[in-house]
This record gives structure tokens, C-alpha cells and sequence, in this order.
């Protein structure tokens, strides 16, 4: 989805301030909201799943929350979809969950679930990043989409976020670190000489047939 | 508390204390479990983890080696392992290239090596500035990166986990591994900071 969350690229949140010898935890809430994340996180969810209910925090809840706020959130929103307990009984307690801006929807995207193992890209391979906007989870973040890129390094084979978050299957399959250049991405006032590399799963991903020439690729 | 982002409101803490009583109500966690999990980053794993395999891979080529093919391998050599660190992947700076780390989409670290990620590497700011201008960002760090010098930025948006190897400061040669490892910082094994040789 295209949430608050996809912070790529983004102006208006200031200069980035660090605190020095900052503690591993501001406060005893913060250790305890860690502490129960990281419990339920090995019963009963993925982390696809948990990050996508992260992004379904409405979008201002989103933006006045520190991180350990978006965790808890997120972790009530889980459990509340998961049977594990009730919106009734967190708002008894005094929790105070939000509720998400959108339901945990079926999985809408167009891989395929059963796929083949051999990798569709190599190393020097130019591609593009599809200009796709689907409505549930996604790595694929917008700053990227419809931007041409060098396939850099094939990762191998991985568990597809966007159809795991939705438990909609792992649909495994090749993860690449793509080479784009900064003026591709932000415009001709960027640096020539700077890069980002950033891991794109292989359905993010198209040939790029109009700059194939150049390309080491051979026909397949 | 950090001033980027807006004051957590003071409803957090109760909040929290309201869903940990109900889960061990309904038997969902196991309050002596958690706290061993809290433990193990409040004050085991850091980057003091980190800065030791930068060390190593300066002290041993052979490590370092190693470290560029198979950094999840490397580092468990040393015994680190664990959460978001399954995928390690370690990228060196040299003089021609400055690598940088961020996660824009939420706030992937390699825990293993690092430890929990600091608030501003979660902050909004660098979330949103870390991939357009980089190069601004880093002289926010006091870190001017010369212009023939290619800025290579990472975002963290699949499974690995990057952790930056500083170039070695020059005076340094006589330096143990331990000497050494004390040298390095945080910043500087996310791409933010340069060791300096004291």
C-alpha cells in the first residue's frame, strides 16, 4: 500500500538528530513492548504480516507515534484479527488499541504460486522496476517504480513478503540487489558518481527491453 | 528522548503495562521468558559485537575475505547470530566508495552485530533523506565525502542485513585487534561515521 510508511525521498521531516550515548531502551515500557513482540512473534506471526499491520496504522496515528508505539499498535491489531483476543477485552484493559485503516486483505498480486527455480535476471541484466501500486503489503517502495536499473547480484531464493503477509503462500523466488543510479532516481541535480542498491524480489521486476543493447544478456 | 519526533504521550507506558496483564491472563507470553529476550539486547548483544569483526577483517585478510563472501558465515566464526541476522552482508568502504545503510520502508538492522537500532536511524528523517540526499545527511554526521567519490547508499527492503567496514585510519598499524576494535563506532559500521585513529 502506499502508506506514510514509504518514507523514501520524502521532504519536511526536518534535519535527523542524534542523541548521544542514547540507551538501548527510553523507558521501561519501551523494553516491555519489546520484550512482548518479540514473544508473540514466535508463536503465532510472520514478520511480513506484523510489518504490513504497522502500515495499516492510520496515517497520523502513524506519524505521532514513536516506533515501540507503532509495535504495540501493530501487535493488538494482530491479535485482535487472530482470534488471540477481543477488541472488547484490549479496550477493557485500558490498552487502547487503533484500529487499522484497512483490513489484513487477500492478497491481490499476480505471482505465481507455483514457480520455476531458475533465476530470470543475472548479474549486468538491465531491468525496470514495475510501476505497480497494490493496495496490500509491498516492498517495492515508490521512489523506485518505473526506474531503470542494472541487475547487481542475484541473492537467491527467497519467501515473497507481499504474499506472506496476507498468508497467501511463500511463492519463493530470486531477490536481486539492483543497481540504480542517483539521476535516475532524483533527476540530473543528483551526484553522477552516486548509486543505491536496494533488494527487489523478481516479480518487482520487467526486462528492460528498450535498453537491452549494451546488456550482457543473451537471448533466452 | 529524541526531539525528532513528537513526545510519546505518557498513555504508552499504561497501555503496555494493560496488554502484558491481559496476555499473561490468557496465558499468551511468559513474563520470565520475556525478560531473558530483553536481557540479551539490553546488555549482551551491541555493537561492540560489530566493531570486533571490522577489527578481525582489518587484523586478517583471510577474515576479511571471507567476511565480503559470506558475512553471516564470518560472523558466527566469532559466535554472532540470531534475529535479523540470518542474511548478513557486509560492504566495505575504500577510497573510491562511501557506503551508507538505511531501511526506508521501516527500520531493518542487523541486530546481531549492531544491536537494536538507534532512535534517529528509526526517525522519519533519515528514513526519508538517508536515499535522496545522502550526501547532505552525512555532513549532518560531520562526515563531508569527497565529489570523485561514488556515495553508495543501501536500502535494507528484502532479508539481508548490511553492516559497513570502514576504511582502517592510517597510524593504526601497530594496533591489536582489541585496539583496533576499540577505535570503531557505531555510526561508522551503518556508513554515517569514520574511524579515527584517536
Amino acid at each position: 500500500m502506499n502508506g506514510v510508511h514509504d518514507m523514501g525521498g520524502m521532504d519536511g521531516f526536518g534535519p535527523v538528530i542524534v542523541e548521544p550515548d542514547e540507551p538501548v531502551f527510553h523507558a521501561e515500557w519501551e523494553t516491555r513492548m519489546y520484550g512482548i513482540a518479540m514473544n508473540l512473534a514466535r508463536q503465532f506471526r510472520n514478520v511480513d504480516e506484523f510489518r504490513h499491520a504497522i502500515e495499516r496504522i492510520p496515517a497520523p496515528t502513524y506519524l505521532a507515534s514513536g516506533y515501540y508505539e507503532r509495535w504495540l499498535n501493530a501487535m493488538m491489531t494482530l491479535l485482535v484479527e487472530k482470534g488471540k483476543v477481543s477488541r472488547e477485552e484490549l479496550a477493557a484493559c485500558g490498552a487502547a488499541p487503533v484500529d487499522p485503516i484497512q483490513p489484513a486483505n487477500a492478497y491481490t498480486g499476480d505471482s505465481p504460486k507455483v514457480r520455476r527455480h531458475r533465476a530470470r535476471f543475472r548479474p549486468g541484466d538491465r531491468v525496470v522496476a514495475r510501476n505497480i501500486n497494490p493496495t496490500g503489503h509491498t516492498r517495492l517502495p515508490r521512489y523506485v517504480r518505473g526506474k531503470h536499473a542494472v541487475i547487481e547480484r542475484d541473492w537467491g531464493e527467497y519467501v515473497f513478503a507481499d504474499s506472506n503477509a496476507h498468508n497467501a503462500g511463500e511463492r519463493r523466488q530470486h531477490v536481486y540487489s539492483v543497481r540504480f543510479d542517483a539521476r535516475e532516481l532524483w533527476g540530473k541535480d543528483a551526484p553522477r558518481s552516486d548509486t543505491l542498491r536496494i533488494d527487489l524480489w523478481e516479480d518487482y521486476l520487467e526486462a528492460d527491453e528498450a535498453n537491452a543493447k549494451g546488456s550482457k544478456r543473451k537471448q533466452r | 528522548m529524541s526531539k525528532n519526533h513528537v513526545t510519546v504521550p505518557t498513555g504508552a507506558a499504561l497501555r503496555v503495562k494493560a496488554l502484558e496483564t491481559l496476555l499473561e491472563e490468557k496465558g499468551l507470553i511468559d513474563s520470565a521468558q520475556l525478560d531473558t529476550l530483553v536481557d540479551q539486547y539490553e546488555t549482551k548483544v551491541g555493537p561492540r559485537n560489530g566493531a570486533r569483526v571490522v577489527a578481525k577483517a582489518w587484523a586478517d585478510p583471510a577474515f576479511r575475505k571471507r567476511l565480503l563472501a559470506d558475512a553471516t558465515a564470518a560472523v558466527a566464526e566469532l559466535g554472532y547470530g540470531g534475529p535479523e541476522g540470518g542474511h548478513l552482508v557486509a560492504v566495505e568502504n575504500t577510497p573510491k566508495v562511501h557506503n551508507l545503510v538505511v531501511c526506508t520502508l521501516c527500520s531493518c538492522y542487523p541486530w546481531p552485530v549492531l544491536g537494536l537500532p538507534p532512535v534517529w536511524y528509526k526517525s522519519f528523517a533519515y528514513r526519508s533523506r538517508a536515499v535522496r540526499d545522502p550526501r547532505g545527511v552525512l555532513k549532518e554526521f560531520g562526515v563531508e565525502v569527497p565529489s570523485k567519490v561514488e556515495v553508495r547508499v543501501w536500502d535494507s527492503s528484502a532479508e539481508q542485513r548490511y553492516l559497513v567496514i570502514p576504511q582502517r585510519p592510517k597510524g593504526t598499524e601497530r594496533m591489536s585487534e582489541e585496539q583496533l576494535a576499540s577505535l570503531v563506532t557505531r555510526d561508522s559500521m551503518i556508513g554515517v561515521g569514520l574511524v579515527k585513529a584517536r
